[in-house]
């Protein structure tokens, strides 16, 4: 009953055998129209201001390479090829600033000329268009997937790179005196790497005999009550350690988000910049520093006076 | 295991060689706030570089001496947490807190023969 009401099933032998031909034929169009449909499609892409970051040149060359292999998917139905490219491109392109939207845009950009042209070439003949169009759409919405997924994958392998290299980014403990330590941190600082962090000063501590350190948070870009537990943490370890702890380098914005949200930070010393953090862990240290003369002037490799 | 208290001067050495069970810390305590009672003594050292771990009760034990001493006017100092320890007592919340900490056993001296304190 079902069956007769959505028609006779044709063969499925007969289809993809007639299909293959439609594609064929589709292929030599694309191959014919080559130059014509290729302009176009740069044309397009530039209209869009898609691929902003590269130039005219450039784009028209990726977009005959594309053209290519599009043409060659369409041909072999083998995307083999197309990821090899897709991947190669996007690790080209990734580091240009080159974003995943543009990346799909130009693809489907490329599918609605290349559609269009179909469009024109058979509009004579409705049903021929239509079995043109149904050996079509599959193949392209096949290279349209494979081209955005393996750019997302060379993203994502890029993004995992970096958090990898991130985390292994070892955090110096500097001694810039005796008993005085120093201890940049530069990046986010979430949980894991708290840990890292913390275990290691205190090695360093232990090793250095240090009293004072000075922890510089410049570089860290965001201060939440999270990380702020995480100091509050590493200052009480380092005071079991017999160290006291100066905290540097808290922004005025990130001093106004820790008392909104109601973060106590009583028990951390804290002063302004690294170099006030020093001045102080020196005079806890009794340390005296003063200028015994008049600066130095020495000539830079530029040639010009660099007084200090 | 009783821990042997040294007089040094005006100041106690209490050195902890290997892990107390709660009975013994308690006897520390005792044994400690009695003899700088008896000595008049000025400050108390607890030298704790020779135990991996520090549990709930070690550390209130620590604090309690403290307290208790300070009572008696003397002040007690806590030296050579190991890094590991210091983590641990973090992470479990145990911040020692009212509890002077030196790194090691000279650092403890030298805090008290600072003129300023």
């Amino acid at each position: 009953m079902a069956k007769t009401e959505r028609g006779t099933p044709t063969p499925p032998q007969v289809n993809s055998e007639s299909t293959a031909i439609l594609l064929r034929e589709l292929v030599a169009h694309l191959r014919q129209g080559r130059t014509q449909l290729r302009e176009e499609w740069a044309r397009r892409i530039t209209e869009a201001q898609l691929l902003t970051a590269m130039s005219r040149e450039e784009i028209f060359a990726e977009a005959t390479a594309v053209y290519e292999n599009y043409v060659e998917v369409l041909e072999s139905g083998s995307v083999e090829a197309l990821e090899n490219y897709a991947r190669n491109l996007s690790e080209r392109i990734i580091p240009r600033g080159v974003e995943t939207h543009e990346v799909v845009g130009i693809v489907l950009l490329l599918r609605d000329v290349l559609a269009r042209s179909l469009f024109q070439k058979y509009q004579g003949d409705f049903a021929l268009l239509n079995r043109v169009l149904d050996a079509y759409e599959p193949a392209a919405n096949r290279i349209a997937n494979t081209v955005a997924v393996g750019f997302v994958q060379e993203r994502e392998r890029v993004i995992r790179q970096q958090q990898e290299a991130i985390r292994e980014l070892s955090t110096p403990v500097l001694q810039v005196r005796e008993r005085l330590l120093i201890l940049p941190i530069i990046g986010v600082l979430d949980a894991q790497r708290a840990r890292q962090l913390t275990e290691q000063l205190l090695r360093a501590i232990r090793a250095n005999r240090a009293r004072v350190v000075v922890i510089d948070i410049t570089g860290v870009p965001s201060v939440d009550s999270k990380v702020a537990n995480h100091l509050l943490q590493t200052v009480d370890a380092c005071r079991l350690m017999g160290a006291s702890v100066i905290v540097t380098g808290l922004s005025s914005e990130i001093a106004l988000t820790l008392v909104t949200i109601g973060v106590d930070l009583a028990k951390i010393n804290a002063v302004g910049d690294l170099q006030g953090g020093l001045e102080e862990a020196e005079r806890v240290l009794g340390y005296k520093v003063a200028r015994e003369s008049a600066p130095v002037t020495l000539v830079g490799s530029g040639g010009s006076p660099v007084s200090l | 295991m009783q821990v042997p208290i040294l007089k040094q001067g005006d100041f106690l050495i209490a050195s902890i060689q290997a892990a107390l069970t709660d009975a013994d810390l308690r006897q520390l305590q005792d044994d400690l706030v009695h003899r700088v009672s008896i000595y008049r003594s000025l400050g108390v050292i607890v030298d704790v570089t020779a135990l991996d771990v520090l549990d709930s009760f070690a550390c209130r034990t620590l604090s309690g001496i403290a307290q208790m001493t300070r009572l008696r006017g003397a002040k007690t100092v806590v030296v050579g947490i190991q890094p590991d320890v210091a983590f641990t007592l973090v992470q479990m919340g145990l911040r020692l807190e009212g509890v002077a900490t030196t790194l090691d056993l000279e650092e403890g001296l030298a805090l008290f023969n600072r003129p300023t304190n």
